[in-house]
C-alpha cells in the first residue's frame, strides 16, 4: 500500500521496491541454480547426440536421435543393472525404514539400563569412513560366500547407524502420552510401535527413505567389489563398464545417467509432499 | 464400577522416594481429586493406578482385585490426559474407536458404543474430522469419549483442563461434573487448580511432598484446614497467615498485631491457644471485613486499623491490601468503596471464624 501512494504521488511507477540484499541473494541463487543444472543439462542433451557430436558445446543437438536409447537397451544389459539397482535399493530402504524405526523407537521411549551406551556405541558407527569398512564386509561376504549376490550387496546397508539416530530424534519428540494412551487401550509394544508411533513420524520416514534410497541408488564403490558376474551389476557399476581404458562410450554413459536419475526423480516428488508437510505441521504445534 | 483402594503406596525412582506410603480409600462411584502443587506426587499417584508407573511397595486394589502386577489394558480403567493424547492421523470416529478396535468388539458394536458416547458429549456431527481441525474444548471432549467407551470401573483424569483458556475451562468443569452425575463411575482427577477440587469432588485429597496432607469434603478442607499448607493452598483469595504473638493476663488474652493494634480473644479461642505465647493465625479475606475508618467506630467488637497498600476493584467487591503494624492483610470491601492507596480503613473480623495453628508444626489448634 506504502509503495502505492508514494508511486501516485510522484506520478510514475517502477513498481515494488527492491531490496539491495534480495538482489544478491537473487543472483546467487541463480549462479548455484546453474551450476546445478548445467551438467545435468548436458547429460541429457549428450544422450541425444551421435558419438562425433559428444566433445562440441552445443546444448541442443545438430541431429537429435534416440540411437543411444535403443541401442543401451537392445546391446547392453542396462535393463538388467536397472532392475538389479531398483531391487536392492528398494529392499535396502524398507529394511532401513523398519528396523532403523524399531531400533530408534526403542531406543526412545523404553527405558533400561546401557540404553545411552547402546545409542552412543551405534551414533560411532557414523564416525568410520566407508572405505575402512569396504575390507571387513568383503572378508564378511567373501566367508559366508554371499559375493555374486543381492544378498552381498545389500548387507551392509540393511540397518544404518545414521537412521536409528535420525529416527531415535524424532520418537524422542512424541510426547509419552500417545504410547500411554495406548497401552491403556490395549495394544501390545510392538503394535503401539506400528499403529501409533509410526504414523506420527512419517515425515522422518519420508526423508529417511529418500536418503536411503538416493545412498543406494547411487552406490558405486561396494556393488563394484561385492559382484562380478555382469548380470548382477547395479546401474552405477554397469555404466561405469561403459568407460574404458583408452575410449569412453560419453553418449551410452550420459544416455545411462539421464534413465538412471528417473527413479530418484520420482521417489523424490511421492515423498517431497510428506518432508514438507511435516515441516509445516511441525511448524504449527508450537 | 468399584472401590479403589491405595495401602501404604511407595513410589521410588533409585533412592528417591517420591510418594511415601499413601493410605486412601475410594468408594464406588466416588469423584475423588487429588491436588497438590507440582512435584507433590499426584500424578505419579495416578499413574501408578493407570499401571503406567509400577509400585516400590504398597497394593493397590481395584474391587476387590490386587491390581499391581496387572498391565494397564487388563485393570479396566480409562485415562484422559493433560494433552488429550488424540492420534492426529486419524478421524474423531476412529480415535474414540481405537481402544474397541484393540478390544477386537464386533464393528456393529463399535459403531454403537462410538456414536451413543459421541451423542452424550455433543461429538456426533465432529466422528470425520481429524483432532486439528477440532478446538481445545472439542478435543477434551473426544479424549473424554474415547474413555467412555471402554466402559471402565474407574476413570482416571490427568490434568485434562489445564491447557484450555479459562471460560472454556469453567464450561468444561461443568461438562465433568455432569458427565460424572450421569454414568457414575468412579473417578480420580489431579489437578493443580484448588478452584477446579472444590467444584468438582466429592471429596478431595490435599498432596504434599508425597504425602496426603488432607482428605475431606470441600467444605471441610475450606472450612476445617488441618495445616497451614491447607489453609493457604484451598481458597481464593489465599488465606492470610501471619504468626502473631499473644499476650495472656488473668483469664484474658489478646493476639497482638501491633502495640496498638490487639485483637480480644474469646474464653474458647483462648483454651485452644493454651500456654503458648506464640500462634499462627489464619483469616480468610472473605472474613476480613474492610470499611472506612471512621464507619468502623460506630461497630462492634473486633476491629483493627490499617491503612490501604492496594486496592482492587472486582464489581461486587472490592480486594484490599491493607497494612495493620508489620503486617499486611488481604481483605474484602464493598464493591463501591475503592479507597486510594494509603487511605486509613477499619477491618473487622469474626474471631470464631479464625484458624488457629501451631506456628511450629504449622497443624491446626483443634476446637
Amino acid at each position: 500500500m506504502t509503495h502505492a501512494s508514494d508511486t501516485t504521488t510522484r506520478g510514475w511507477s517502477l513498481g515494488p521496491v527492491i531490496h539491495p540484499g534480495r538482489i544478491v541473494a537473487w543472483t546467487l541463487l541463480a549462479l548455484g541454480a546453474v551450476v546445478m543444472m548445467v551438467p545435468l543439462v548436458y547429460m541429457v542433451a549428450t544422450s541425444f547426440k551421435y558419438p562425433n557430436e559428444v566433445y562440441e558445446l552445443n546444448i541442443i543437438p545438430h541431429e537429435p536421435t534416440l540411437d543411444n536409447y535403443t541401442y543401451i537397451f537392445q546391446n547392453t544389459r542396462f535393463g538388467i543393472w536397472f532392475v538389479n539397482s531398483l531391487l536392492t535399493s528398494s529392499l535396502v530402504t524398507v529394511s532401513v525404514l523398519f528396523f532403523d524405526s524399531l531400533v530408534g523407537y526403542t531406543l526412545a521411549k523404553f527405558k533400561f539400563r546401557g540404553r545411552e551406551f547402546v545409542f552412543i556405541a551405534i551414533l560411532t558407527t557414523l564416525m568410520i569412513p566407508t572405505e575402512m569398512l569396504i575390507v571387513p564386509w568383503y572378508i564378511m561376504a567373501k566367508n559366508f560366500g554371499w559375493l555374486n549376490s543381492y544378498w552381498g550387496i545389500m548387507f551392509p546397508g540393511l540397518i544404518t547407524g545414521f537412521g536409528v539416530f535420525l529416527m531415535r530424534q524424532f520418537f524422542s519428540g512424541i510426547p509419552d502420552d500417545y504410547i500411554h494412551a495406548a497401552r491403556i487401550d490395549g495394544l501390545n509394544e510392538f503394535q503401539i510401535w506400528w499403529k501409533v508411533a509410526m504414523p506420527l513420524v512419517t515425515p522422518a520416514l519420508s526423508a529417511l527413505a529418500i536418503f536411503t534410497f538416493l545412498g543406494n541408488w547411487t552406490a558405486f564403490l561396494w556393488p563394484l567389489i561385492a559382484t562380478n558376474d555382469r548380470a548382477l551389476y547395479t546401474v552405477p557399476v554397469g555404466l561405469a563398464s561403459f568407460s574404458g581404458e583408452f575410449l569412453s562410450d560419453w553418449e551410452l554413459i550420459m544416455t545411462g545417467a539421464t534413465l538412471a536419475t528417473l527413479p530418484t526423480l520420482i521417489v523424490f516428488i511421492i515423498f517431497q509432499r510428506y518432508i514438507i508437510r511435516g515441516v509445516v505441521l511441525a511448524g504449527l504445534k508450537g | 464400577m468399584a472401590e479403589l483402594t491405595l495401602k501404604n503406596v511407595v513410589k521410588r525412582y533409585g533412592n528417591i522416594e517420591i510418594v511415601h506410603g499413601i493410605n486412601l480409600d475410594i468408594k464406588d462411584g466416588e469423584f475423588v481429586v487429588l491436588v497438590g502443587p507440582s512435584g507433590c506426587g499426584k500424578s505419579t499417584t495416578l499413574r501408578m493406578i493407570a499401571g503406567l508407573e509400577s509400585l516400590s511397595s504398597g497394593t493397590i486394589s481395584i474391587g476387590d482385585r490386587v491390581v499391581n502386577t496387572l498391565e494397564p489394558k487388563d485393570r479396566n480403567i480409562a485415562m484422559v490426559f493433560q494433552n488429550y493424547a488424540l492420534y492426529p492421523h486419524m478421524t474423531v470416529f476412529r480415535n474414540i474407536a481405537f481402544g474397541l478396535h484393540a478390544a477386537k468388539l464386533p464393528k456393529d458394536a463399535i459403531d454403537k458404543k462410538v456414536r451413543e458416547a459421541a451423542k452424550l458429549l455433543g461429538l456426533s456431527e465432529l466422528l470425520e474430522r481429524r483432532p486439528n481441525e477440532l478446538s481445545g474444548g472439542q478435543r477434551q471432549r473426544v479424549a473424554m469419549g474415547r474413555a467412555i467407551v471402554r466402559d471402565p470401573t474407574v476413570f482416571l483424569f490427568d490434568e485434562p483442563l489445564s491447557n484450555l483458556d479459562a471460560q472454556l475451562r469453567g464450561q468444561m468443569r461443568t461438562e465433568i461434573k455432569r458427565l460424572h452425575q450421569s454414568i457414575g463411575t468412579t473417578i480420580v482427577y489431579v489437578t493443580h487448580d484448588q478452584v477446579e477440587a472444590m467444584t468438582l469432588a466429592d471429596r478431595i485429597v490435599i498432596m504434599r511432598d508425597g504425602r496426603i496432607e488432607q482428605v475431606g469434603t470441600p467444605l471441610d478442607v475450606f472450612h476445617a484446614p488441618v495445616s497451614t499448607f491447607v489453609a493457604g493452598f484451598i481458597g481464593t483469595p489465599t488465606m492470610n497467615l501471619i504468626a502473631l504473638p499473644v499476650r495472656q493476663s488473668g483469664g484474658n488474652a489478646t493476639l497482638a498485631f501491633s502495640d496498638q493494634d490487639v485483637l480480644p480473644l474469646s474464653t474458647e479461642v483462648v483454651r485452644r491457644i493454651g500456654n503458648r505465647d506464640r500462634v499462627t493465625v489464619g483469616i480468610r479475606p472473605d472474613d476480613l471485613v474492610i470499611t472506612p475508618a471512621d464507619a468502623a467506630r460506630e461497630r462492634q467488637g473486633t476491629r483493627l486499623e490499617g491503612t490501604v497498600v492496594v486496592a482492587e476493584p472486582l464489581g461486587v467487591t472490592t480486594q484490599v491490601i491493607a497494612r495493620v503494624g508489620d503486617h499486611e492483610l488481604v481483605g474484602m470491601a464493598d464493591g463501591r468503596f475503592v479507597p486510594q492507596a494509603g487511605a486509613p480503613v477499619a477491618l473487622t473480623c469474626d474471631v470464631a471464624r479464625l484458624h488457629l495453628f501451631d506456628p511450629e508444626t504449622q497443624r491446626s489448634l483443634a476446637s
